[in-house]
């Protein structure tokens, strides 16, 4: 569903690189985690998916579904199905919640040549998914993520994503800012998403949100590339030896 | 003759060339004596220059020039002021400028060319003192009631000014647009009354001189909001004084320039009263090379305690020879207030940008709606939705038309 081949990638304006030759295969009804330190480049990952400008591919591809990624704009990979849960939920001032949810919905069904979603369909939708994530239509109201809370801005995330429906998801350090209440909230969130037909990739620097949304494969990037895959006990090993056991055994 | 001497003498030279057209005849003499007033003042202040302070970020040049200054030649021939559709409200008396200067009418009398004196106070306003001394066309009103419906002024006039009563407790809407190259509107609001005013200023070719000139006794109320979107030249000056207590002035603009279009609003508020409360939003999204420019001044006079003075003005550029300049400025002599400013500038928020863009709107439809969001601060100063609705329509219509 997901694959990533020998991918290469700089920031735009300067040479140092990020990734170098990082390759991945995500087949559609799986969730691989992807681990690493700090710096090993986890974030650029997601961004360079999602379609971030700032950004250069020097080498190497990505594709979801045959669909050659970066190739197409960020809205595009979107509306083919690709959605990144933010580590920084974006707030956006003037722009009420609702609006936004239903502009996104509709601009991506547009785009795949389907008809808009009707009024009354749209907030029975929106209610019922923002119930399961304890999501209160104050909250609704509000501007994008203005005054949230870092657990608040998360379950936003996943709300988006129970809307929109996409058909590969990237969490990009979701469980960052979010406490043991809130990160089960959202892991069920996840897990309630997870279909055969859906791929999921979930970043983290932890092992800890892998013990609510349990992947399938877990690869452990460093310095750029992944250096070691294995079964959900990688995640294990990373939580009793630290990094730098797996690094050094890799090197 | 030093530089400044000089200046000074082009200024006046320039002020008597725009006086050079007659002033209107068949008035009554208390309007003659407030042409002649207005023509005195235009002569000693002279015409704006280039190097005035108060024009320190717009040339006035065109506006010295153009039909601005020389409305009376040729073009009220074919253009006037005149009402939008439909009669005026019940309790809104109405008479064109011309038949309220030729009669004695009491409240015309007191507020025609006096307002714009009074505004003249601290800083000169040349092109206003021009036009109550030639202006012909615009409408006398006064107010009684408080009328659902707005009253809609249109100035097709080149020239046009309006003077405007409302009475104790009364209240009005007032929708003004039109292409005038330079209007005045005299506001007087006598205790407890209360102005609506919404205009909309869209592309006109020529360069555009406005003033608005408000007196506000004890609890009365002016809400003043100005659409600009694009046009050559646009200068709007608004100068409001809260001379009653409890008295209140909200002032919005919405500015929307591309091209070479320069838009200037320049606001000036003087509390007297005590316990005031004076609010300017004024946000301004500028493209290509346009210019947009605000002065704003909040001046509270040594009795004006519990003065509530807020002023905050905000650009977004659009692009890189887009310019905006703010001048905000506090004058206090009260010691017992709140004012406060801000300003920012800056460029599209390319984060917000990106997060709208990652859940699948378009590029175009991301910038539409971030613009929207930032302007809306402004628009919502405007109460009336149906007004507001109208407002917001324009500002999508002229980001859609960017996208062209």
């Amino acid at each position: 569903m997901l694959k990533i081949a020998d991918l290469h990638v700089k920031l735009a304006d300067e040479d140092t690189e990020i990734l170098k030759g990082l390759s991945l295969e995500v087949p559609a009804g799986e969730v691989h985690a992807i681990m690493g330190p700090n710096g090993s480049g986890k974030s650029t990952l997601s961004y360079v998916l999602a379609g971030r400008e700032g950004y250069e591919v020097t080498a190497g591809s990505a594709s979801m579904n045959g669909h050659d990624l970066l190739a197409l704009e960020a809205e595009a990979r979107a509306a083919e199905g690709l959605f990144l849960a933010f580590q920084y939920p974006v707030e956006i001032p003037g722009v009420g919640n609702m609006i936004f949810l239903r502009t996104a919905l509709n601009a991506q069904r547009k785009h795949r040549g389907e008809p808009e979603i009707n009024a009354a369909d749209f907030l029975r939708l929106v209610r019922t998914e923002a119930a399961k994530l304890k999501i209160d239509a104050e909250m609704l109201k509000r501007p994008v993520n203005v005054g949230f809370s870092g657990g608040e801005k998360k379950r936003n995330e996943i709300l988006q994503m129970a809307i929109l429906q996409p058909r590969f998801c990237i969490l990009d350090e979701t469980d960052s800012g979010l406490d043991v209440d809130a990160m089960k909230l959202v892991a069920s969130g996840v897990n309630a998403l997870r279909s055969p037909e859906r791929g999921f990739l979930v970043i983290t620097h932890y092992q800890r949100l892998l013990d609510h949304i349990q992947p399938d494969v877990v690869h452990i990037l460093h310095d750029g590339r992944i250096i070691e895959t294995g079964g959900p006990d990688l995640a294990l090993k990373v939580e009793t030896e630290g990094y730098e056991g797996i690094i050094g055994a890799a090197a | 003759m030093s530089m400044t001497a000089t200046a000074a003498a082009a200024k006046r030279a320039l002020a008597a060339d725009l006086l050079s057209t007659p002033a209107p005849g068949g008035e009554a003499a208390w309007a003659g004596k407030a042409r002649a007033a207005a023509a005195a003042r235009l002569g000693a202040m002279g015409a704006p220059g280039r190097r005035d302070e108060y024009w320190k970020y717009t040339d006035p040049t065109p506006l010295t020039k153009g039909a601005a200054a020389h409305g009376a030649v040729g073009f009220e021939s074919v253009a006037a002021a005149r009402l939008g559709e439909g009669p005026a409200p019940e309790g809104v008396e109405v008479l064109p400028l011309a038949q309220a200067l030729a009669a004695d009418l009491g409240f015309a009398r007191e507020i025609f060319g006096a307002l714009e004196a009074a505004g003249q106070e601290k800083v000169a306003r040349p092109l206003a003192a021009l036009n109550t001394a030639r202006a012909t066309h615009g409408f006398a009103v006064r107010v009684t009631a408080a009328p659902a419906a707005p009253l809609h002024l249109v100035n097709d006039a080149a020239m046009a000014h309006s003077v405007i009563r409302v009475e104790r407790d009364a209240a009005l809407v007032l929708i003004e647009s039109g292409a005038a190259a330079n209007t005045c509107l005299e506001v007087d609001l006598a205790p407890g009354a209360a102005l609506h005013h919404v205009r909309l200023q869209e592309g006109a070719t020529a360069p555009v001189a406005t003033h608005v000139f408000a007196r506000l006794a004890d609890r009365a109320q002016l809400r003043s909001f100005t659409l600009t979107a694009d046009g050559a030249l646009t200068r709007n000056e608004v100068v409001a004084e809260l001379l009653g207590d409890h008295a209140l002035a909200h002032l919005g603009g919405a500015v929307l320039a591309k091209g070479a279009s320069t838009i200037d609003n320049t606001v000036f508020i003087t509390h007297t009263g005590l316990h005031g409360e004076s609010r300017q939003v004024f946000k301004n999204v500028v493209d290509d090379t346009a210019r947009a420019v605000f002065q704003g001044k909040i001046f509270v006079r040594a009795q004006a305690q519990k003065t509530d003075g807020y002023q905050l003005s905000q650009a977004i550029l659009l692009a890189e020879g887009a310019t905006f300049s703010a001048k905000p400025e506090l004058e206090i002599y009260a010691d017992d207030v709140a004012c406060s400013h801000g300003s920012t500038t800056g460029a599209m928020d390319e984060e917000a940008l990106f997060y709208l863009r990652a859940r699948g709107v378009p590029h175009a439809e991301a910038e539409a709606l971030l613009v929207a969001a930032f302007v809306d601060e402004a628009v919502a100063e405007i109460a009336e939705e149906t007004l507001a609705e109208a407002v917001r329509a324009r500002v999508a219509a002229w980001m859609a038309r960017r996208q062209e």
